[in-house]
């Protein structure tokens, strides 16, 4: 939930990114940290195993500007997307104010990109959220691969709702950012509603 | 799960840091600091300077989770004391009102006995605080969110 200090002005808000195992969570972050002004971003901590997969999560905290005399601040977290980490998943999406999903396009990877999005719907649910009241968008990553499947398959799949959705290539850094103000704009619309 | 809101306001705000003020003379503390569970940092006391406070808050929240899910693993409702010792500094992280964390980071000019004291009647104190905090946020009209007047400029004009 979000955060709103009178004391200090400045409204703070928690932005989870969901997916399966390699899907580029972690990708989307870096690009994030690597194309922000110094002056708008803080450390970008990841907590990964040494073959860089992500442990428990990332943590990148952004700023970006003055809403009414609010300084807003997202803090970006990334979930450790390989099946066994469960129990660190969940912790990671209490207190949660938007969620990106990050599909991977690959064909094979499909079955992991349900059981993923499942696994979020179900997770959401225990913490008391409702995936289609939360504001959420779908990614669909790594859009440049030869094997990707097309968006209207993968949009029949993980999408059927119609939610607000980018295509993306974070390696590159295509439709991050355009996935990240969707999602921050969702958030702040939810929060002028009195969140 | 509390999903409520987390609103801070100028009033305990300034009573939060003079708390923990406190604390950190009469327990000989190198830094206090307080966070939300979720990891937003409330309020800072001591030598903070040079120090990564954001960085800190969120990973003494994912702490204090990971403790949470192996305390429930366990049957336990709670671990609400958590201590790192290092070579030099030590960092005595408790669990407050089941809503903030208290970090309290220290050096041998204190020892974990006088923290140990000091802490127990600062956590009565903040939860004084934070309890009267909660009531208040509650009562206080959803309408009267300072957002709740913004336009999709406002919202666009962040991102041009």
């Amino acid at each position: 939930m979000s955060f709103i200090n009178y004391s200090s002005r400045e409204i703070n808000c928690k932005i989870v990114y969901y997916g399966p195992g390699l899907c580029g969570k972690t990708t989307n972050l870096q690009h994030i940290y690597g194309k922000t002004n110094p002056e708008s971003k803080g450390k970008m901590i990841s907590l990964a195993t040494e073959s860089e997969r992500t442990l428990f999560f990332d943590f990148l905290p952004l700023s970006l500007g003055e809403i009414r005399g609010f300084k807003t601040r997202f803090h970006l977290y990334t979930v450790p997307g390989q099946v066994f980490y469960d129990a660190s998943r969940k912790l990671i999406l209490k207190g949660v104010d938007g969620v990106v999903f990050v599909a991977d396009s690959q064909v094979e990877r499909m079955e992991a990109n349900i059981e993923s999005l499942e696994n979020l719907d179900d997770n959401l649910k225990e913490q008391g959220y409702d995936l289609k009241k939360l504001p959420f968008v779908m990614q669909y990553n790594k859009r440049d691969l030869p094997n990707a499947a097309p968006v209207e398959e993968l949009r029949k799949l993980l999408n059927p709702d119609g939610n607000t959705e980018f295509d993306a290539c974070a390696a590159t850094g295509e439709g991050v950012f355009e996935t990240l103000k969707g999602i921050s704009k969702m958030v702040l619309i939810e929060l002028k509603k009195g969140g | 799960m509390d999903n409520a809101q987390m609103v801070m306001y100028e009033e305990e705000a300034q009573q939060v840091t003079e708390v923990i003020d406190q604390l950190v003379k009469e327990a000989n503390a190198k830094v206090v600091f307080v966070v939300d569970k979720n990891g937003q940092l409330i309020s800072s006391s001591g030598e903070t300077e040079g120090l990564d406070t954001t960085s800190l808050a969120s990973l003494t929240a994912g702490n204090i989770a990971a403790t949470g899910g192996l305390a429930k693993l366990l049957g336990e409702k709670e671990f609400s004391i958590l201590f790192h010792e290092g070579e030099k500094d030590n960092l005595h992280i408790s669990l407050i009102a089941q809503r903030v964390i208290l970090v309290v980071i220290f050096d041998e000019r204190s020892s974990l006995g006088l923290i140990r004291l000091r802490v127990k009647k600062t956590t009565e104190k903040l939860t004084e605080i934070f309890e009267s905090l909660a009531k208040k946020a509650a009562s206080a009209e959803a309408g009267s969110s300072p957002f709740a007047e913004i336009t999709d400029d406002d919202i666009d004009n962040l991102f041009s």
